[in-house]
């Protein structure tokens, strides 16, 4: 198995069973985002106590590649403080995900990053 | 009779591999591959006759005046026209309707009506868009059930005010072949101009434009064995002649003052600027190629492999596997649009729960993308056609369109790899 086909098994896995996936009742802050070319989804919600993600969940329909990285991405920004999101960046995103995507699949690739910062913008203008 | 595996010995790009497969291409409805002959036809011009068109007074201008007509000539017979000056070389069908759109728009007024259909593509909806300003209503025919255009549903939306009726000849997602010639006698006995959008049959089928009886036909080269750049606009000559020009510039003048201008002879007054001079004459390669298969011969070969592709269907057992478009082939281009379970648009005034979102389903990317890796080009999508997705309840399909080097052993790899796709994906 090359590296590539290990990390797309790794992909696909966090596709069939997605970590941190749900939505949460007490959230702080809950979007959705979605890419209308090709009706995939994204929701997450946060629970955001003492300027640090407390709690994620998501829910989301779409590709293995949007789903996945919603999967991935949520795992990632467990407990970390808000300062420390910021250092999250589409590039960081894509190299999360470790495959070769053409740019229509990125577009895929960085939903659930675009519902994070959504969030983030709406728990900012909140406060 | 079509042999795909003697056919494909003239398109060099089948002995490459893709991912240590044969390449399967079924994506033809968006661009066809291209045989030698084509592709020798343009080298040949740029390496023995290359000059400018029309104007140079030397042995090889007048050579490549002297193809570039031809090409115009040997296009008009292909589709039937009877006279070349109907043919203007345009970029590809979407260019021709947005000529049309123009150059028709101009005469329309506020509350004039173009009657379209839910199953056009973008480029025959979005034009016209353009006309709405001008306070121009634009109707759509509704489909049936089974995929057709609704005949009873036209002759209701059709009225006094309906100056133009534009429809695509055949259906680039669910491949309905509309019968343009009952529409163009409705709609030429309502007064109306009939348009039809032909890149998905022409390449396909024998077109006669006089026998369909339309008044204007759009279609593009790249679909039909062509290099890209270069499509036809076709148009009934008085009625051509009598519109304004769609751009100004070179070529398309006969007289020039700083104040103003008059225009060259129909079509010449349609084609400013230096024309896409190799791309008419490999489109005209490219017509010799299909004449010399017959244009019979190519539907007939179509057919047979959807009638085998929905017999595949059935056959596979493929869970959730679901179709669009008419199950009866002879009203049927060669198109499969399809869905491993259907993802429906999301309704953003319903909230997004665990439950709403669990899905066997296989997003169409998915399934091109893996498909890839199997040495299968298809596409996935739209389709351009994004009314007709809202209209079928889909965000998008997948979608293998068949051409002339397509076998059954492709069809065999198709529904081999979507087996292996839904294992992978579903979860």
């Amino acid at each position: 198995m090359s590296d590539n086909d290990m990390q797309a098994e790794i992909v696909l896995e966090h596709y069939r069973e997605p970590h941190n996936y749900g939505t949460l009742e007490n959230a702080t802050v809950s979007m959705t985002e979605s890419n209308p070319v090709c009706g995939d989804t994204v929701n997450i919600s946060l629970l955001i106590e003492d300027g640090a993600v407390k709690d994620v969940k998501f829910v989301g329909k779409g590709c293995s590649i949007s789903q996945a990285s919603a999967s991935m991405l949520t795992d990632r920004i467990m407990g970390k403080s808000l300062e420390e999101l910021k250092e999250i960046d589409e590039e960081s995103v894509i190299d999360m995900i470790g495959l070769k995507l053409g740019p229509s699949r990125e577009k895929c690739a960085l939903l659930s990053f675009n519902t994070l910062q959504k969030c983030i913008k709406e728990y900012q203008s909140s406060q | 009779m079509i042999n795909p595996e003697e056919i494909k010995s003239h398109f060099p790009i089948f002995n490459r591999e893709i991912k240590g497969n044969r390449l399967v291409y079924l994506d033809s409805a968006a661009t066809t591959q291209k045989p030698v002959e084509v592709v020798d036809a343009i080298v040949d011009y740029y390496y023995n006759s290359n000059s400018n068109v029309h104007r140079g007074i030397y042995t090889i201008s007048e050579e490549a005046t002297e193809l570039y007509d031809a090409s115009r000539e040997n296009v008009s017979h292909f589709i039937g026209s009877k006279d070349s000056r109907q043919i203007v070389f345009v970029r590809n069908a979407t260019e021709a309707l947005n000529f049309l759109s123009y150059t028709l728009g101009r005469s329309l007024t506020e509350g004039d009506e173009i009657l379209l259909s839910v199953m056009e593509h973008h480029s025959n909806i979005v034009p016209w868009q353009f006309l709405k300003e001008k306070g121009v209503r634009l109707k759509f025919v509704d489909i049936g059930s089974d995929g057709n255009l609704d005949l009873e549903d036209l002759k209701s939306k059709i009225s006094k005010r309906t100056k133009i009726v534009s429809l695509t000849h055949v259906s680039n997602l669910l491949g309905t072949i509309n019968p343009v010639k009952e529409i163009g006698r409705i709609a030429h006995e309502n007064g109306s101009v009939f348009i039809v959008d032909g890149a998905q049959s022409v390449p396909h089928m024998p077109v006669d434009v006089e026998d369909i009886g339309c008044d204007f036909m759009a279609f593009s080269g790249h679909k039909m064995l062509g290099p890209s750049g270069i499509g036809v606009l076709y148009g009934k000559f008085d009625l051509l002649d009598s519109l304004h020009p769609f751009m100004g510039g070179g070529e398309m003048i006969r007289e020039v003052s700083l104040e103003e201008s008059t225009w060259n002879d129909t079509p010449l007054k349609f084609e400013a600027g230096t024309p896409n001079i190799e791309g008419a004459i490999g489109l005209s390669a490219a017509v010799d190629f299909l004449r010399g298969l017959g244009m019979e011969n190519v539907r007939r070969h179509e057919m047979e492999l959807v009638s085998y592709v929905l017999q595949k269907e059935i056959e596979s057992g493929i869970k959730d596997l679901v179709s669009y478009g008419p199950r009866e082939v002879q009203e049927r281009g060669g198109v499969y649009s399809f869905n491993i379970g259907e993802i429906h648009p999301l309704d953003l005034n319903r909230k997004l729960s665990v439950e709403s979102v669990e899905t066997s389903a296989v997003h169409p990317h998915d399934v091109a993308a893996d498909l890839d890796s199997y040495g299968l080009s298809i596409r996935s999508g739209h389709h351009c056609a994004m009314p007709l997705n809202n209209k079928l309840g889909i965000v998008a399909s997948s979608r293998a369109s068949f051409y002339i080097y397509n076998s059954r052993e492709d069809v065999n790899a198709l529904f081999d790899a979507l087996k292996k796709v839904q294992k992978a994906f579903v979860r």
